[in-house]
């Protein structure tokens, strides 16, 4: 029996965001008199359950099986509504949405032509609804197992949770040993802690963990799949391998910036002047400073950090604690040395900071509020030239050690594996997290999570936490053991197929292979995302993508070219076009 | 009374922007020995609600427009700036001081801040035979005010001209036609009559076709290069021309300079635009010339004080002057010649020689007079 659409057109008022500048009376009476259209209703939120009731009890009253929904954008509520109508009964994929919010109502203002808008979007999803067919959505096996880039002290930690939960694990260090940044450290604070103490039974740990591959001076070149079936190449010197994964963490941290970059403190000029790494290394061998110890030691804060002159204008959170430590150390060490710190704001917001900077003062440490401007040679010993703001004078203050208390910055490879998962990366350079405040630990790219300062500055505690909650975010997908694949793929009608392989050439997905024996085409559903790229490639039309059928796309673009007034087209025109970029 | 519109005055010139760090003030070389604190000019300018007083705010005509202020800031405010537009508010009241006036005016009526008359600029080329420029001649040569008139600059015009000749460059100059670049005008804060300047300029500069120009001042070749509108034309500062030139091969040296030289590096070179390798790729391509640095070179260099008006006023607190500091600094590298590249510089530098008594020790020179010696 031939099929014979029976579509329901639901037309919500999105409270007076759409119903403010669309005529919804017209456009309901509208709707209702398309091809196929059994029932058209409006509401004031089609998304609230009153709404979605609508829809549903349509569906089996009225023997619905097509649905369209004229609301916002399919970003906001497609999901919402094919949940609504596979509950009823209806595959999912017989749904239909016309956006006329972002797409009208919200960029037009309210005119018959914004209506008549409206109308046009809708008959296009009408027409292609008639078309729509019902697909199967697929659950695909997730490979029990993570990839960790990165062996810095977050990519131990979030490798150790997830081996720890019972999964494999592989972490891949590019350099000779694990530890990164943090077993350049001497003391941690605001404990003063030595770093190696907190470092080496996570690393023994690791070292030790039956279901944790460590694999050292390894880097990552390519990476295939999405989450749930991820698969790694690995280079490991000469040594090509291949890893899957269920999910993978990032844990790539940062590095530290510069100093020779601000020219007018003379780092690599004047030997009196360190950094706040070069003291971790000083701290080891009792801070001497040419064959004596310092007396008069000046800190410098915020030093490649809050600056927009370099292109780094946040805070790198760790510098205020690292120098108060560091200047807590030479006090204890040197009773007879003064130690000034140069600073602009202290920021000690982590729990027992502020604590800590009151008992770094009352050891005796100096904290002179000013941004030092240059440092001058006199003689053996070296002048920080700043303005104390407080006093608003300009002093000269004399040192035979300075240290410079660097911030961080992304690493230079970050592009390079940012384009590697296609991940975003925010105006500093670090890597995005899907959400400042809701998604911490995620990314844009699904399966795929960050831990530590590959996100942004953070210290050790922060670290920690971050990793903790990317290894129980990365093990979700883990424990269910099965991700849904999107239904709405590409297939290859073979006796069309002349196997050329250019749409191979444009699926960055790497979906598409020759098959050795058939000498056609086929689609990896699995890999394939469905962004159509392929089927716009072939010149022999014979990939499609299902849900965005040649048929269902012309049944769409034919209504909203023949289908209406053109004269209101027109001047709708302007904004029409602006939308498109 | 001297009221500025304070708030319109900060968000004009980022001044919201200002986190007090005091790293403007903390280089300022002015700061030290003047009550000029740009830090807390910019914070009372915030806190002053709509309206702020100028009065007895003299320190402003301190500022030597270093550019160390700017250059440093970690938040991209532009404390020299706001220095020149608040000078504004003094010149719009006419409330400057006699030099400055004078050199206003002069600039208006004969095309130099100097008070010369124009016919007399072209003097110390007389018997140098330099083409006047036109159309296919390859550079202009933008002479400048001081190096026109000022006996001992032109010196470094005469030596300049006899390099460039020398390296066959194509080049010609505008003679009685070239007026004022108003680098000194624009940073005197008289906004209207450099405006005016500029447009007289850039008029002057179309009509005769200039394509590529290289100046003796590092102020005229700030001027054209960062306070003109873009109008395509390549300027140049001479030691870039001649760093090029030696690179080339276009010049060669014959003599040799058996001396130790120290470079200062003038601001308007360096610290306003970067230019600090080229000045050295000259003196170091002299044979027999050893280069030797202060501890305040390239970004760290020390202000001459002849910039930003300064060479018409003497400032709050005339009994230190900044070049006398160079000088001793000059000394105590043991070097037999400080050598600079600006016209300022060198009448500065050189007067606080005389200054020190140590005329005997050290002599200052322009890049151009050095190369000069030895082709």
């Amino acid at each position: 029996m031939a099929f014979t659409p029976r579509i329901g057109v639901y037309i919500c008022h999105c409270g007076i965001n759409i119903s403010a500048s669309v005529d919804i009376e017209a456009v309901t009476a509208f709707a209702a008199s398309l091809p196929a259209v059994i029932i058209a209703r409006d509401y004031t939120y089609m998304c609230s359950d009153p709404g979605q009731a609508l829809i549903k009890e349509d569906i089996e009253q009225l023997k619905l099986n097509r649905v369209v929904v004229a609301s916002c954008s399919p970003r906001m509520h497609e999901p919402t509504f094919r949940a609504a109508v596979a509950s009823a009964g209806l595959n999912p994929y017989c749904f239909e949405m016309a956006n006329i919010r972002e797409q009208c109502s919200w960029v037009h203002p309210g005119s018959e032509a914004t209506t008549q808008k409206a109308m046009d979007l809708i008959a296009s999803a009408v027409a292609k609804a008639a078309h729509l067919q019902p697909l199967i959505t697929r659950q695909v096996e997730v490979s029990p197992s993570a990839l960790v880039i990165g062996g810095g002290i977050a990519g131990l930690q979030a490798a150790l949770d997830i081996a720890e939960a019972g999964f494999q694990v592989t972490l891949v260090e590019r350099a000779e040993q694990p530890g990164g940044h943090a077993a350049q450290l001497h003391t941690t604070f605001p404990y003063m802690q030595p770093a190696r103490e907190l470092l080496r039974p996570l690393m023994e740990r690791v070292d030790a963990h039956p279901r944790i591959e460590v694999m050292l001076s390894a880097e990552v070149e390519e990476i295939k799949g999405f989450v749930g079936n991820f698969e790694a190449s690995v280079r490991q010197s000469e040594e090509m391998r291949t890893v899957s994964a269920g999910s993978i963490v990032i844990a790539t941290g940062f590095e530290v910036f510069d100093a020779h970059i601000k020219k007018e403190f003379g780092y690599g000029l004047y030997p009196q002047v360190i950094t706040t790494l070069d003291f971790e290394l000083l701290s080891a061998q009792n801070l001497q400073v040419n064959g004596h110890s310092p007396r008069k030691v000046v800190f410098i804060q915020c030093v490649g950090s809050r600056d927009q002159s370099l292109g780094n204008p946040y805070c790198s959170r760790v510098c205020c604690m690292v120098a108060a430590r560091q200047a807590k150390w030479v006090r204890q060490r040197l009773p007879e040395a003064e130690v000034t710190i140069f600073y602009m704001d202290v920021r000690a917001f982590g729990k027992g900071f502020e604590e800590f900077y009151d008992q770094v003062r009352t050891c005796g440490v100096i904290y002179r509020r000013g941004n030092p401007s240059e440092i001058l040679r006199q003689g053996e010993h070296l002048l920080v030239r700043a303005e104390d703001t407080l006093l608003g004078e300009v002093v000269e203050v004399e040192a035979d050690l300075v240290v410079l208390a660097l911030g961080m910055v992304p690493r230079q490879d970050s592009a390079a594996l940012a384009s590697l998962l296609k991940l975003s990366r925010s105006a500093d350079g670090f890597f995005m997290e899907a959400h400042p405040k809701l998604r911490p630990v995620d990314t844009s790219v699904a399966g795929v999570f960050l831990a530590g300062c590959c996100q942004g500055p953070k210290d050790i505690a922060d670290s920690i936490s971050q990793a903790r909650g990317a290894a129980a975010a990365a093990m979700i997908p883990l424990l269910r053991g099965q991700v849904q694949v999107e239904a709405a793929t590409a297939y290859v009608e073979e006796e069309l197929c002349a196997g050329c392989g250019q749409c191979a050439q444009v699926c960055t997905y790497g979906a598409l292979r020759l098959h050795p024996v058939r000498n056609v085409m086929t689609v990896n559903q699995v890999l394939c995302q469905g962004c159509g790229a392929c089927a716009s490639a072939c010149p022999s039309g014979a990939v499609t993508v299902s849900h965005f059928t040649f048929t269902q796309t012309m049944a769409q673009l034919e209504v909203l070219l023949n289908g209406s007034n053109h004269q209101r087209k027109q001047e709708l025109l302007p904004t029409a076009s602006l939308m498109a970029k | 009374m001297l009221q500025i519109e304070s708030r319109q005055f900060a968000t004009t010139h980022n001044l919201f922007a200002c986190i007090q760090c005091g790293k403007c003030t903390g280089g300022c070389p002015m700061a030290v020995k003047t009550t000029l604190n740009p830090r807390n000019l910019i914070y009372r300018l915030l806190v002053a609600g709509n309206g702020y007083d100028l009065e007895g705010r003299e320190e402003l005509w301190d500022c030597t427009t270093c550019a160390t202020c700017s250059s440093r800031c970690p938040k991209l405010v532009n404390p020299m700036e706001a220095v020149i537009a608040l000078r504004g508010a003094f010149v719009e009241k006419g409330r400057v001081h006699p030099n400055v006036k004078t050199a206003l005016e002069s600039t208006f009526r004969h095309g130099n801040p100097l008070s010369m008359p124009r016919e007399e600029r072209v003097r110390w080329a007389s018997d140098l035979s330099i083409k006047p420029f036109g159309e296919g001649v390859e550079y202009l040569f933008f002479v400048g005010c001081t190096p026109s008139y000022d006996p001992r600059v032109q010196q470094v015009a005469r030596s300049l001209v006899k390099l460039v000749q020398h390296a066959n460059l194509d080049f010609g100059f505008l003679a009685e036609e070239e007026s004022c670049c108003g680098s000194e005008i624009r940073r005197l804060g008289e906004a209207g009559l450099f405006e005016m300047i500029v447009e007289e300029n850039q008029e002057m500069l179309k009509a005769m076709s200039v394509d590529k120009m290289f100046t003796t001042s590092p102020h005229c070749f700030n001027a054209f290069k960062n306070d003109y509108p873009q109008n395509g034309v390549q300027v140049e500062h001479y030691t870039q021309l001649l760093s090029r030139a030696l690179e080339n091969g276009w010049l060669k040296f014959s003599g040799r300079f058996e001396k130790t030289v120290t470079f200062h590096d003038p601001c308007y070179l360096g610290k306003h635009n970067g230019i600090y390798d080229e000045p050295r790729q000259v003196l170091t391509g002299i044979p027999g010339l050893k280069l030797v640095e202060m501890d305040r070179s390239r970004e760290k260099s020390l202000c001459c004080e002849g910039g930003g008006g300064r060479m018409w006023l003497e400032g709050s607190n005339p009994g230190t002057r900044l070049a006398r500091w160079r000088i001793q600094e000059a000394l105590d590298t043991g070097a037999q010649v400080l050598a600079t590249a600006c016209p300022f510089c060198l009448l500065t530098l050189e007067e606080a020689l005389k200054h020190q008594n140590a005329e005997d020790k050290l002599r200052v020179m322009d890049i151009a007079e050095i190369a000069d010696q030895v082709l």
